[in-house]
């Protein structure tokens, strides 16, 4: 067994059983990124003499008894998340020599279980966009098929993860920006529920929508970091101090009693690919299988809802990237003597032109007499949208879908067009603007190889029903033994 | 057209963004497409419908209103472009 290709629950046993060390497994993933990410390009930043330190110190933790399962355990992380001394770029010229003065919460959380920070992964710029081509410095490839895209906006994280150069990774999800970079590289990707965790030291994009969770190569090792990093938190006002379940702990029982609802507008969706239809169908016959009783369920306001995203994540991100003007931390023009004229030019330099576009489009649907007609108007589909999935749960105990409705396509197709790029978030941002946690899970390949995800919603603060249901499927279908050859 | 390039400049003013001829021009026509398509939720019936702003139901987060440990000054103003006994420094205003 080559060490980088472990699982983390393979890790966490051999770690505490002493068969190998956190040194070790270190290094071992440090030869394979600089084995493949020169094709790949999934990382940014990488850290390896602090890797190695938090891998010896995880050792000397490791040998004392007091090891959690993240102990020792070498994870990467979306360059958005805060990392005290060590650069975070949001994948944006704007940001790119800034280095953190504080971790974020979810990294003070991984620090504390004994985890490895590998380094920082790529991602579009601001986690705006869905193919992580619109990041500010690199362009990640697919490591299924190196002329498509990873997805987005975590792409960074699915691709490093699916190419085996971590062996965990934190994303964050506004409108399905974990799920579907992780269906296109074929790993497991969960966004929490909105509050689970929380969004302190996340660069803020969309702050009713951003939600961190992570990308692992099965959906045990992502139960085991969200367990890591779920919980309240006082510095997230807008964290929620529900109790946490132990989520590793996945019931294993089948799958009786439990029904599941097809949403019929998901299933007649324009666009949706028949290869992606056919792999979605079958592992609704295999959730049948195992003994869950599936029924169709009705979300009519699916069609509105790219519409509501597109003017309240805009909105949203109008406001919170006012804060870039050069003053405080990040790049300034210095060459500025006028202050306006030094904000400007700042930030047309510093983002890029998807950033841009959005901050136009967003500031567009705030300003004077437009506000009731866009941001107003969206506002209340999301209600709709919202009461759509309580209808819903009220009859099925989740909700099953595709992720996106193609396989990933190729590196460029979109670029000239965003209305296409953001068409193709039409499954999983309806999640974000309800709240509710979804996760995507391997269900199948395309005839081209690549791989296509199942994604499955429930209730707010029901991930343990997802986890339970993605892993029963996991194990029936028994295809994250495939991996993608990089040699 | 959905929104001329007069709006976009306007907007890109408020936005504190500089924009050129040519991305005035390429911004009006993708963002006027997007918000062709976006029009299309005035088919939507909401009247009476309260808009949501929060996905999950949260009443105010109060805490003490207590002295705790903070950033230090210096490590606050680490990352600044430009900065002077302990102070930012931004171009003169008056």
């Amino acid at each position: 067994m080559k060490l980088h290709e472990l699982t983390i629950e393979q890790a966490s046993d051999l770690l505490k059983k002493k068969e190998i060390s956190s040194v070790e497994l270190t290094r071992a993933v440090f030869e394979r990124i600089e084995m493949v990410d020169g094709k790949v390009g999934a990382f940014l930043t990488l850290d390896k003499e602090g890797a190695l330190e938090q891998g010896a110190a995880a050792d000397r933790r490791l040998a004392g008894g007091d090891a959690e399962p993240l102990t020792g355990i070498p994870l990467g992380i979306k360059d958005l998340m805060c990392t005290k001394g060590l650069r975070t770029t949001c994948a944006s010229k704007i940001l790119e020599n800034f280095i953190p003065p504080y971790d974020a919460t979810v990294i003070a959380r991984l620090k504390a279980a004994g985890a490895v920070i590998v380094g920082k992964l790529n991602m579009d710029e601001f986690a705006m966009g869905s193919t992580t081509e619109h990041s500010g410095f690199q362009v990640t490839r697919n490591p299924w098929n190196l002329d498509r895209i990873p997805g987005g906006s975590s792409g960074g994280s699915a691709a490093a993860v699916a190419a085996d150069m971590c062996l965990g990774a934190l994303g964050s999800d506004t409108g399905g920006s974990i799920r579907q970079p992780a269906s296109h590289c074929g790993v497991v990707g969960i966004k929490p529920t909105y509050g689970r965790v929380s969004r302190f030291g996340l660069v803020a994009f969309a702050s009713s929508l951003d939600q961190i969770g992570p990308l692992g190569k099965t959906v045990t090792d992502c139960a085991i970091m969200l367990d890591a990093i779920a919980g309240h938190d006082p510095k997230d006002s807008t964290s929620v101090p529900e109790p946490v379940p132990a989520f590793a702990d996945i019931d294993g029982d089948g799958l009786g009693n439990m029904t599941i609802g097809i949403p019929k507008e998901y299933t007649s969706a324009r666009g949706l690919d028949p290869q992606v239809g056919a792999a979605v169908e079958q592992a609704v016959k295999t959730i049948e299988s195992l003994g869950a009783r599936c029924i169709e369920v009705s979300l009519p306001h699916t069609d509105h809802a790219v519409a509501a995203y597109y003017v309240i994540a805009p909105s949203e991100a109008s406001s919170n990237l006012a804060r870039y003007d050069g003053v405080k931390y990040g790049f300034r023009d210095k060459e500025q003597t006028d202050l306006l004229q030094m904000y400007r030019s700042t930030r047309s330099q510093g983002f890029g032109p998807e950033v841009q576009r959005r901050i136009i489009l967003g500031t567009y649907a705030l300003s004077a007499g437009y506000y009731d007609a866009y941001y107003g108007k969206a506002s209340q589909v999301r209600t709709l949208i919202k009461n759509d999935f309580e209808t819903a749960f009220a009859s099925c105990d989740a909700v099953v879908s595709p992720v996106a409705p193609t396989p990933a396509y190729g590196i460029g197709e979109t670029l000239d067009d965003p209305l296409a790029m953001y068409l193709s978030d039409v499954f999983t941002l309806s999640a974000n603007l309800a709240g509710i946690p979804g996760i995507s899970v391997p269900c199948g390949f395309s005839d081209g190889g690549l791989p296509i995800g199942l994604q499955i919603m429930g209730r707010h603060f029901n991930e343990a029903v997802l986890f339970k249901i993605a892993r029963q499927l996991e194990a029936k279908l028994s295809i994250n033994t495939r991996k993608p050859n990089l040699e | 057209m959905k929104i001329t390039k007069a709006e976009v400049l306007h907007v890109a003013q408020l936005a504190r963004l500089d924009v050129d001829e040519a991305d005035v021009e390429r911004f009006a026509g993708q963002i006027g497409t997007i918000l062709e398509y976006v029009d299309t939720l005035k088919k939507v019936d909401t009247g009476g419908v309260t808009g949501t702003s929060h996905a999950i139901e949260l009443t105010n987060a109060f805490r003490e209103d207590e002295e705790k440990e903070q950033l230090a000054p210096e490590d606050a103003l680490a990352n600044a472009p430009e900065k002077d006994n302990g102070a930012f420094v931004v171009p003169k205003i008056i």
